[in-house]
């Protein structure tokens, strides 16, 4: 008898992700240039580190309250508050996880009932899908459109609308495709939202970096706040992924039956990584600061550089990654990236794994070292000037 | 000083070997924008030199040696402390000199081949000096970090998986 037969259906039904395809495909490779890390190239501001080890030396090494250490959640708050004009009450209204992924997680399953539709916008970050489904939900996608930079219309979520849809999943600034929607394009959004009664699970891992506009926060905008649950984390902007540190603020009955799985089923946040965000949000600024220039100055860089190959590439508003079409190839975007690796041992993630609309692009990450970048954009020139 | 100057400057401070070519594309820029902000602020000294940093001491056949020197002066009327300095900082073997709050007034960074000639320097030239009123020479053994950049060898490399979310 298989083993296999032990494992449920529902996880037996769930796909492979692609990134996980192509990683084992590049691990194999020596000497590869990789734009495909969806996270930065910076270590950790030294500071942070440095006052986790004080802590642990303190001997903070047990559990925390299960929301989360308050001294950590009053930041937060502050943080939302200073950056964003948000009000949320630390002590009700905000929820410490491991990782926007685990609080992504605890929303779903803190608010779907067997059968009800969520609605991801796709290209979108892997997990979003899978993770409806294993809290029992039904993910409906948007396929946005590239003629639109794959901004979402309201109507494309008045179309997707069932009476079954309860929530709608949306992430601004938008891993893999950059796109960042500003006030004006998420005020007629809050519209539709507000006409179905939807609740919103909003990703704003990406928010600190945004390079040309002013950064919206979704609860900020008029009759939101009571519907949204914000979801953001230190992975990105603080440089922190491997700490698996993030958080949630929303209503506080939402907050509290997040926190009831939580404590069930996390019981907490890591401690010493707790300390190390708390540092990261009182003496973090400048490091944040520095780090955000340079990733805008890599962005223009390697935008400017995709359009010269002929890789046809929009600017994108925000995260650090680049979303570039490559029909001038006549390539499928596994064609592509799979090629590319063999050929000039460059990493880039397929476009497809996204959603099917990413069919026809590459996710290239520009969170790597200028030198890198400009070598692996050298590298790219010659891949795609032979198929041209 | 405008937003872009400060950010080629803390761009070229950190690298000076990138090409005007790269800088302008990372700072969205044309070449000839840059090309001619650079030679404005060399023009106008914001911009003072290129200089490479080296580890001298993984070089095996250059003996270097620096000193660190707190030096105490009696500064001189109209002049202050700016013309003893002169007299101090026009010597070649002088890397640095800086007018300090505290104890002793001028820091004078003082390099060498051996601790003899350094010795020598500073018992000839540098104590000499009339409004020099005492110097005390602390050697430097082992440099660990020289204008941000740490010098010691440590893993440096990308320790990322190579394709992730
Ligand atoms: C849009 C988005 N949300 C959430 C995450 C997960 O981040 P964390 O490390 O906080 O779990 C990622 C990481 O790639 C992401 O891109």
């Amino acid at each position: 008898m298989s083993q296999l037969s032990y494992v449920s259906k529902q996880v037996k039904d769930l796909k492979p992700s692609g990134i996980r395809r192509f990683f084992d495909l590049a691990a194999q490779m020596e000497d590869v240039i990789s734009l495909g890390v969806g996270e930065p190239d910076f270590v950790t501001p030294w500071n942070f580190i440095e006052q986790s080890f004080h802590a642990l030396e303190q001997g903070y090494t047990s559990y925390t309250e299960n929301a989360g250490m308050i001294e950590l959640r009053r930041e937060i708050s502050a943080y939302l508050n200073r950056n964003y004009y948000l009000m949320y009450d630390p002590s009700e209204q905000v929820i410490v996880s491991v990782g926007a992924s685990q609080a992504i997680d605890l929303a779903l399953r803190a608010v779907i009932d067997p059968g009800d539709e969520v609605i991801v916008v796709e290209p979108s970050f892997v997990a979003y899908v899978p993770t409806v489904k294993l809290a029992g939900g039904i993910p409906v996608t948007i396929q946005t459109k590239a003629e639109n930079a794959f901004k979402l219309k309201p109507e494309e979520i008045e179309e997707a609308i069932t009476p079954k849809t309860k929530a709608i999943l949306l992430c601004n600034p938008n891993n893999p495709t950059g796109t960042f929607l500003l006030q004006e394009e998420l005020e007629p959004l809050a519209s539709v939202i507000k006409k179905h009664d939807l609740l919103v699970l909003s990703d704003e891992i990406y928010a600190e970096l945004t390079y040309d506009d002013d950064y919206t926060s979704f609860p900020s905008i008029t009759g939101m706040k009571e519907r949204t649950i914000l979801i953001s984390g230190f992975s990105k902007a603080f440089a922190m992924t491997g700490w698996r540190l993030g958080y949630a603020a929303g209503p506080a009955e939402l907050i509290a039956a997040m926190v009831k799985i939580h404590q069930y089923t996390m019981m907490c946040a890591p401690t010493m990584a707790q300390h190390a965000a708390l540092e990261a949000l009182k003496n973090g600024r400048q490091s944040v600061k520095d780090m955000f220039e340079s990733y805008k100055q890599r962005r223009n860089f390697i935008v400017s550089s995709l359009n010269e190959i002929g890789l046809t590439c929009p600017h994108p508003g925000g995260a650090f990654y680049a979303f570039p079409s490559i029909e001038a190839t006549g390539l499928t975007s596994n064609e592509f990236a799979e090629h590319l690796l063999q050929e000039e041992q460059v990493a880039v993630v397929p476009g497809n794994v996204f959603g099917a609309n990413g069919e026809g692009y590459i996710r290239c990450s520009y969170a790597t070292s200028i030198k890198q970048l400009d070598e692996a954009m050298k590298r790219m020139k010659r891949f795609v000037e032979k198929r041209m | 000083m405008k937003g872009i100057e400060v950010e080629l400057l803390k761009l070229i401070e950190n690298n000076a070997n990138l090409e005007v070519e790269k800088i302008a594309k990372l700072l969205g820029k044309s070449i000839d924008e840059i090309q001619e902000l650079i030679d404005r602020l060399e023009k106008k000294k914001v911009i003072l030199g290129y200089s490479t940093l080296i580890d001298w001491a993984k070089v095996l056949d250059v003996e270097e040696v620096t000193a660190m020197v707190d030096v105490k002066v009696t500064p001189a009327r109209g002049v202050g402390f700016d013309k003893v300095a002169e007299r101090i900082y026009r010597f070649p073997e002088v890397k640095a000199v800086y007018l300090m709050s505290g104890a002793y007034d001028l820091s004078v960074s003082v390099k060498g081949n051996t601790m003899t000639e350094i010795g020598h320097f500073i018992s000839e030239k540098l104590s000499t000096l009339d409004s020099v009123l005492s110097t005390t020479t602390h050697f430097v053994l082992k440099r660990y970090k020289h204008d941000g950049i740490i010098l010691q060898d440590s893993d440096e490399d990308d320790k990322r998986i190579v394709v992730s979310p």
